[in-house]
């Protein structure tokens, strides 16, 4: 099909369908308009016999529908030197009448009567119609599997999928997913490890498309991926790294709530859209684009179910502290990733603590076993509280850096403790420390989020991999357009 | 064969090159051979016993590391290994 659109002839332009009452109220209108000698052209969607009584245009591949944008039949227009002048929609018998000239338009008909939507946005039709209309710089190869071939397998059989399946990227699909982004389909957005190679917002949404996404997550994807592909959080370390780690991803602003994140009850865990295949996208986007897979040049000893996705919203509604958004310096009201190199979550169970010197002191003990008991500073971590946690700090008044200068105070430990071979545990903080007395994480390098259902007493912890410059650190993006 | 359902291709649809390796060298003597220490714990070890036998033999050995194992090679450092070396060792420890 053609992707430029038709020229509509000079006059009154009409376009209508059979199947819309209205359409079929309007036709001794069209009659009359006809007859007064006007120039009109009338374009029908559906049925070749109508409108009967005026010499019509089939309009069955929609071009002239999509290429004007018609969403409601009927819908008039005036069209002079091959331009629009005029255009109303639905019957209105003053707007049909001020159009035309003819005052006497309709005059038994009521005085206005709603249209119906127009054959060119049927959501049944539309991804079909941008595909065959639309004249986008998708560039992507074309890959034809035969009749024979079950398309599902034929993507696991290629190595393009994390064990699930996946959708398949046709074009229409893919189409669909870009309208989510006001970026070029070839715009660079980052080089994508491990094969260093330029990742383009067209294969973002191909893979988005894999994964599940919508077209509005676009944006939370391109964020992500721009947040981990760069030196800083070190995404082809994190893919190599024998360490479980994955990109956590966690998602801050109003944006979260508009595109249906879940930052309540089993926010960590399956069931929501967003969540899921956000960072599944994300995942398959390092896989395919980057070539980075598992046994090759991820070698991890174990990973962790993450791997497949790990991102959630923070409950910024309900949290008692300022967000980790706002923390990392985004401005109020905007949406945010921010990623961490991170391990799956493990509980933190208190249920008697009532105080939030008690709950800190819980909090503390279980933080300091992050990674290993005797390893400080080097690793960071997340902390998410729950609601019922989180009460504990509101009540008491306890902002965010209150409970982290706790926590810290809470953390520290004596080198004796920490060194090699101390508590007969060969691993350890080298012998010269024996003297110092040594925080368990570097300045910054706790995390602290809110998110979880509304009842259970519990918090959890997400440890992380090396940090700093050998390593990994957070980074925060601004989700655009 | 009637064709199914076509999809774009979600790869970055390039092929690495392959690369024949170099003939094995029959003897080091003479030779510059680098000693890359990716700086895990403890290659330096493992390496200060390699640049030892290879010294014995007759080898010139020149010592380079990577800033950090997590990150690959700086290409300056790859290059300074290329320019001045004929052989390279790397190391992996822990």
């Amino acid at each position: 099909m053609s992707t430029t659109a038709p020229l509509l002839p000079d006059g009154f332009v009409v376009i209508v369908k059979h199947e819309c009452a209205t359409c079929q109220m309007v036709e001794p209108v069209l009659a009359a308009i006809a007859a007064s000698g006007a120039p009109l052209t009338v374009y029908t969607q559906d049925n070749p016999d109508f409108p009967a009584s005026v010499p019509h245009i089939l309009d069955t591949t929609l071009a002239v529908s999509w290429h004007n944008d018609i969403e409601t039949v009927p819908t008039l227009l005036v069209i002079k030197d091959g331009v629009e002048t005029e255009r109303t929609f639905g019957w209105s018998q003053a707007e049909w009448q001020r159009i035309t000239g003819i005052s006497s338009l309709g005059a038994d008909l009521p005085a206005t009567r709603p249209g119906c939507g127009s054959m060119s946005v049927d959501p049944d039709r539309v991804d079909a119609l941008r595909a065959a209309f639309t004249d986008s710089p998708v560039i992507s190869r074309h890959i034809e599997f035969s009749s024979a071939e079950d398309e599902f397998e034929a993507m696991y059989a290629r190595g393009w999928t994390d064990g699930l399946p996946v959708i398949p990227p046709t074009r229409e699909r893919v189409l669909r997913m870009l309208t989510g982004t006001t970026r070029h389909p070839q715009d660079i957005v980052a080089i994508a490890p491990p094969d260093l190679v330029e990742l383009t917002v067209e294969k973002i949404a191909i893979n988005a498309v894999m994964a599940g996404c919508l077209p509005e997550y676009m944006p939370w994807v391109i964020a992500a991926l721009e947040a981990v592909c760069n030196d800083q959080f070190n995404m082809h370390g994190v893919l190599a790294t024998t360490m479980p780690v994955g990109p956590v991803i966690i998602c801050n602003g109003p944006g979260t709530r508009a595109i249906g994140m879940n930052s309540g009850i089993n926010t960590f865990g399956q069931g929501n859209r967003a969540n899921n295949t956000i960072g599944r996208a994300v995942q398959l986007t390092i896989r395919n684009v980057g070539g980075g897979r598992p046994g090759e040049v991820d070698r991890a000893t174990h990973g962790n179910p993450g791997k497949i996705s790990f991102c959630f919203a923070e409950d910024e509604e309900n949290s008692p502290f300022t967000s980790l958004a706002t923390e990392r310096g985004v401005p109020a009201g905007q949406n945010a990733v921010t990623v961490f190199a991170g391990e799956g979550p493990r509980c933190v169970v208190d249920q008697l603590a009532r105080t939030p010197e008690e709950l800190t002191a819980s909090l503390a003990a279980c933080l300091l076993t992050v990674n290993h008991p005797k390893l400080v500073i080097g690793f960071d971590a997340i902390l998410t509280l729950s609601p019922d946690h989180g009460r504990v700090y509101a009540e008491a008044g306890w902002t965010r850096e209150r409970l982290l200068a706790e926590i810290a105070e809470r953390t520290l430990r004596p080198g004796a403790d920490l060194v090699r071979g101390a508590h007969g545990m060969a691993e350890g903080a080298p012998l010269h420390l024996r003297d110092s007395t040594l925080p368990k994480f570097r300045a910054g390098g706790l995390l602290l989020t809110y998110a979880g259902g509304g009842a259970g007493l519990f918090s959890s912890i997400v440890a992380g991999w090396a940090n700093g410059a050998i390593g990994s650190d957070p980074v925060t993006r601004i989700v655009g357009s | 064969m009637a064709t199914g359902l076509t999809i774009l291709d979600p790869t970055s649809e390039s092929n690495p090159s392959t690369r024949q390796l170099l003939a094995r060298p029959a003897d080091i003597k003479g030779h510059t051979i680098a000693l890359l220490d990716i700086s895990k714990p403890r290659g330096n070890v493992f390496l200060d016993r390699i640049e030892e036998l290879l010294t014995e033999r007759g080898a010139h050995v020149k010592r380079f590391a990577k800033p950090t194992f997590t990150k690959p090679a700086p290409v300056d450092l790859r290059h300074e290994i290329a320019t001045q070396c004929t052989l390279v060792i790397e190391a992996l420890a822990d």
